[in-house]
C-alpha cells in the first residue's frame, strides 16, 4: 500500500544558516614516504587553520573525505586518520562516495553548518596511495562486481577508454581537442606551488606519449599521488569575525548513478547533470554559461574535463571541446576551467582533490590564488568531483556574494 | 524536528545463506518504504548508507548501494561509521533544508567474512598495535575488562549478569538469534577466552539490515499521525591511540552530552524510560550505561543485580535482547538499537512491548580498535 504524497514546494533550501568558507589549506602533491597520512592531515589543517585565523580549540567538529581504505592497508581509515585530522575531542564523521569525496567531504561540511548543529566545522580531506604495491590500481581489483565484472580482470584505464572512446565517436571528436586540455591544465599547474607533473607541453607530446588503453594515452592521464587538504566553513556571525570577504556556499548538489555501468550511455554524465541541477536550483542559477565565472571540474582523464563541462551545463553536449580549442577556457579566457592546473597538472590523490577543486575555487574567489588568479572579475564559481564506477556527481557552487 | 516515518528491516540471523547482501537489504528498504507509505523514486530527497569497505569486502562499497534502495540517480552517499552517524547526517540533511524525507541504511552481512579477526586488525595502527604478540584483536576489550573491573571493584559475577539478563530477553524477541535461557551459573561455566573475559561475554556475529526513512515535522505529519522523534543526535570521537585513550567510554559520555542537550533533557536518569545500549562485550553494557548518565559511577552494577535493568525494572536497558542476544551487526548496531527504541515507542514491539515509554536512548560504538561512538534519542 503506497500512499500518494504531495511534496510541500518552498520548504526545501530552507536552512538554519548561512555557510562561509574562510580558510584553505593543502600540501604538496606527490610520492610522500616520509609522512603517514596522519602527518599528512595535519600539514593541510595547520594551514587552513592559519590562513583562516583560528585554532583547532575553536572547531567544532570535523568532517573527514577519504576515498578506498585499501590505499592505506587500513580498517576504518577514518578511525586511524583521527588524531591528524584534528578529530580528537570532538564530534567527527568520515563521508564517502568514491572519487567524488573531494567535493563530497565539503557538501557533508556544509550540511554541519547550515543545520544549526556546528558554527566552525573543519573539511580534512587525505588521501595516501603510494602505499599501495606495485601501483594504486591493484586496490582498485577490488571495485568490481565479483560475478559479473571481476573475471574479465577489468582495471580503471580501460573503462575510462571505453568511455572516452565513446564521448568521441558520438560528438566526433579528435583525439588532438582533449589533448589540449591536458596541453592546458599541465602549463596552468606550473604556477601552482604544489604541483606534481606540472610543464610546457604540446598537444602532440600528448599523441606521442605511451599507450596505456587507447585511446588513452600517458599524458591523458593525471598520477597516482600523496596529499591532504582542508577547508574550514563556518556560520555567518563567525565569518564577519574572522574576515571582510568571505566565500559563500550557495548551492550543493550530489548523485550517484547505477551500479550498472555497462548499462548506461557513457557519452554524457547524467549523474553529474543531476548533480548540478539541485545545486543550481539552490543558487538560483538558470543559465550556467553565462553565471558561472570560474569552474573547477574534475579532470582525472583530460576527456573527463570536457565531458564534466557538459554534465554541469557550462557548455552544451559536444560543445566543451570546441570551447577549448578557442581559448574560451584559459586562465584568461571567458570561462576559465581548471586554472590551478586541476589533477592533470597538480596530481590526483583520489579525495585530496579538493585542494585544487573546493579549495582551489575558494581562493579563486577570495582573490587569494596568487599567480593562479584568473583574469576576469569573479562572483560565482563551481566545483565538481565524479567517482565510484563513473557514476557519481559532486557539485557545489560558491559565490563572494552572499 | 525531524520524525522517523517508516522503519525496516531484515532478519536479525546468525547466517543467512539465502540472501545476498544487496537482497537483505532490498527486503529492509521495501519494508520501510512500505511502513512510511513511499515511493523511493519519487518521495525520497537523500539516501545515506554506512559501511566500512573492508566489512564489506569491496574496495569501493558505495558503488553498489543505489539500486536496491531504489536510489538510482539521487543523492546518495555513504558515511563510514555506525547507523547512527548516518541518522545523524539524514538529520542535518534535513535540517539544512537538503531533504523533506531522508532514508537511512545498514547492514551487516558477517556471515560472508571468514577471518573477522583479521579484518580487525586491520584498523590497529600498523607500528604499535597490529601484531602485538600475533593476538586475536578481543584481546583489547579483555585488558579494558579487566581495568573497568579494578576501578569499579567489580566482581565476575557482576558482569556475568549482563549477559544472563539479555540473553533472556532475547528469548521474546523473534528477530534475535542467540537468546537463551541461561543462568549466572552458566555464563560462570563458560571458558575464559581472553582472561577476564568468557566465551558467553562476547557478542556473535550476526547478519540483518535496517532502513529508516526520515522526514521533516511538516511532512511527518502528512505522512503519518504518530511520528517518533528524533529529538537529539550525537556523536564523537575521543582518539585513535591505544594510549592516548582514556578507556572509560568518553565517546559514550560527550555523544549523549550532545544529544541530551539537544533533546532538552538535563536528568538522563529520570526522564529516559528505557535504553538501548551497546554491549558487544558484557562489561560494555555496564560502561555505556554510566556514560550515558543512567547511573551513577559504582552504581551499574549494583543495580543491575537490583533488577533495575530488567525489562520489568524501573529503567529497561537491552529489551531487545542487545548485542548479547541479537549479536554483532557491525556498523548495523546502531541500527538494531535505534530500531527497537522506535518499535518500542511506536507499541509494535510484541511479547517485549514496554508500557508507558515515551523516551529512549539509543547508543552505539564504532567497536574494536576504536573510541567513537554515537547516541540517538527517541520521544513521543
Amino acid at each position: 500500500m503506497v500512499m500518494e504524497v504531495e511534496k510541500i514546494s518552498g520548504l526545501k533550501f530552507h536552512k538554519k544558516q548561512d555557510v562561509a568558507i574562510v580558510g584553505a589549506g593543502m600540501t604538496t602533491f606527490k610520492r610522500r614516504l616520509n609522512e603517514t597520512g596522519r602527518e599528512l592531515s595535519y600539514l593541510a589543517v595547520k594551514q587552513a587553520l592559519e590562513e583562516a585565523g583560528i585554532t583547532i580549540d575553536n572547531v567544532e567538529m570535523v568532517v573527514m573525505g577519504s576515498a578506498p581504505d585499501t590505499f592505506d592497508g587500513f580498517h576504518m581509515k577514518g578511525e586511524y586518520l583521527l588524531d591528524g585530522a584534528g578529530g580528537s575531542d570532538r564530534p567527527y564523521m568520515r563521508v564517502f562516495v568514491g572519487g567524488g569525496t573531494g567535493v563530497f567531504a565539503p557538501i557533508a561540511g556544509y550540511w554541519h553548518v547550515a543545520s544549526g548543529l556546528a558554527d566552525i566545522c573543519l573539511v580534512v580531506c587525505e588521501e595516501k596511495m603510494s602505499s599501495t604495491h606495485p601501483h594504486p590500481q591493484s586496490a582498485f581489483k577490488y571495485i568490481w562486481d565479483p560475478i559479473l565484472d571481476r573475471p574479465l580482470k577489468p582495471n580503471l584505464i580501460w573503462i575510462f577508454a571505453l568511455e572516452m572512446r565513446r564521448y568521441m565517436h558520438v560528438h566526433n571528436i579528435k583525439h588532438e581537442d582533449i589533448a589540449l586540455v591536458s596541453v592546458k591544465n599541465k602549463a596552468n599547474a606550473l604556477d601552482h606551488p604544489c604541483a606534481q607533473v606540472a610543464e610546457r607541453i604540446t598537444v602532440e607530446d600528448v599523441l606521442n606519449s605511451e599507450p596505456m588503453a587507447l585511446p588513452v594515452r600517458r599524458l591523458d592521464v593525471s598520477p597516482p599521488s600523496d596529499g591532504a587538504a582542508a577547508l574550514i566553513m563556518v556560520a555567518p556571525h563567525i565569518a564577519r569575525q574572522l574576515t571582510d570577504n568571505p566565500v559563500w556556499v550557495t548551492g550543493v548538489g550530489w548523485a550517484l548513478d547505477t551500479t550498472w555501468w555497462t548499462n548506461r550511455d557513457l557519452y554524457f554524465p547524467r549523474y553529474v547533470a543531476e548533480a548540478a541541477k539541485m545545486a543550481y536550483r539552490q543558487a538560483h542559477i538558470t543559465d550556467p554559461r553565462k553565471e558561472i565565472d570560474v569552474a573547477e571540474p574534475y579532470d582525472p582523464f583530460d576527456y573527463k574535463e570536457l565531458h564534466h563541462m557538459e554534465g554541469l551545463g557550462l557548455a552544451k553536449k559536444g560543445e566543451a571541446p570546441i570551447l577549448t580549442r578557442e581559448g574560451v577556457t584559459q586562465r584568461d579566457g571567458d570561462l576559465p576551467t581548471c586554472p590551478s592546473g586541476g589533477l592533470l597538472g597538480v596530481g590526483n590523490p583520489i579525495s585530496a582533490a579538493m585542494g585544487v577543486k573546493a579549495c582551489e575555487l575558494y581562493w579563486q574567489l577570495a582573490y587569494r590564488a596568487g599567480k593562479r588568479q584568473v583574469a576576469k572579475e569573479v562572483t560565482t564559481g563551481v566545483c565538481q568531483a565524479w567517482g565510484d564506477l563513473m557514476q557519481v556527481g559532486t557539485v557545489m557552487v560558491m559565490s563572494n556574494k552572499r | 524536528m525531524v520524525a522517523v516515518v517508516g522503519v525496516g528491516y531484515s532478519g536479525f540471523n546468525s547466517t543467512t545463506p539465502d540472501l545476498s547482501w544487496k537482497e537483505i537489504m532490498y527486503e529492509a528498504a521495501v519494508r520501510a518504504y512500505t511502513d512510511a507509505g513511499i515511493n523511493p523514486r519519487r518521495d525520497v530527497d537523500s539516501f545515506v548508507t554506512c559501511a566500512e569497505d573492508l566489512y564489506e569486502g569491496f574496495a569501493i562499497f558505495d558503488e553498489f548501494v543505489p539500486d536496491q534502495l531504489g536510489a538510482v540517480v539521487k543523492p546518495t552517499c555513504t558515511v563510514c561509521a555506525d547507523f547512527l552517524y548516518g541518522l545523524a547526517t539524514a538529520y542535518m540533511q534535513i535540517r539544512s533544508g537538503l531533504a523533506d524525507i531522508a532514508v537511512v541504511e545498514a547492514h551487516s552481512k558477517a556471515s560472508d567474512i571468514q577471518t573477522f579477526g583479521n579484518v580487525v586488525k586491520f584498523a590497529m595502527d600498523p607500528i604499535w598495535l597490529r601484531n602485538v604478540g600475533n593476538a586475536h584483536p578481543y584481546y583489547l576489550a579483555a585488558l579494558e575488562m579487566f581495568q573497568y573491573m579494578v576501578e569499579r571493584c567489580l566482581s565476575e559475577e557482576d558482569v556475568a549478569r549482563v549477559v544472563v539478563k539479555n540473553k533472556n530477553n532475547a528469548l521474546l524477541n523473534e528477530s534475535a538469534p542467540y537468546g537463551a535461557n541461561i543462568t549466572l551459573e552458566d555464563v560462570m561455566a563458560s571458558p575464559k577466552l581472553f582472561d577476564p573475559m568468557k566465551k558467553l561475554e562476547i557478542a556473535p556475529l550476526a547478519d540483518g539490515c535496517v532502513v529508516f526513512v526520515l522526514a521533516s515535522d511538516k511532512v511527518a505529519r502528512e505522512l503519518t499521525d504518530t511520528p517518533v522523534w528524533v529529538k537529539g543526535v550525537g556523536w564523537w570521537s575521543e582518539t585513535y591511540g591505544y594510549d592516548t585513550a582514556s578507556f572509560s567510554a568518553m565517546y559514550a559520555y560527550k555523544a549523549a552530552k550532545m544529544a541530551y542537550r539537544m533533546a532538552g533533557i538535563t536528568n538522563p536518569a529520570k526522564e529516559v524510560d528505557f535504553a538501548e545500549v551497546d554491549d558487544r562485550f558484557a562489561f560494555k553494557e555496564l560502561q555505556h550505561i554510566e556514560a550515558l548518565q543512567l547511573a551513577g559511577k559504582f552504581d551499574s552494577a549494583r543495580l543491575l543485580a537490583e533488577g533495575y535493568f530488567d525489562r520489568d525494572g524501573a529503567l529497561p536497558v537491552n529489551v531487545s535482547g542487545g548485542n548479547l542476544g541479537v549479536g554483532n551487526l557491525l556498523e548495523c548496531t546502531g541500527g538494531q538499537k535505534a530500531l527497537e527504541v522506535v518499535l518500542q515507542l511506536r507499541g509494535e514491539a510484541g511479547r517485549r512491548q514496554l508500557s508507558d515509554v515515551e523516551t529512549g536512548v539509543a547508543q552505539s560504538w564504532r567497536y574494536l580498535p576504536t573510541h567513537s561512538g554515537a547516541v540517538a534519542v527517541f520521544g513521543l
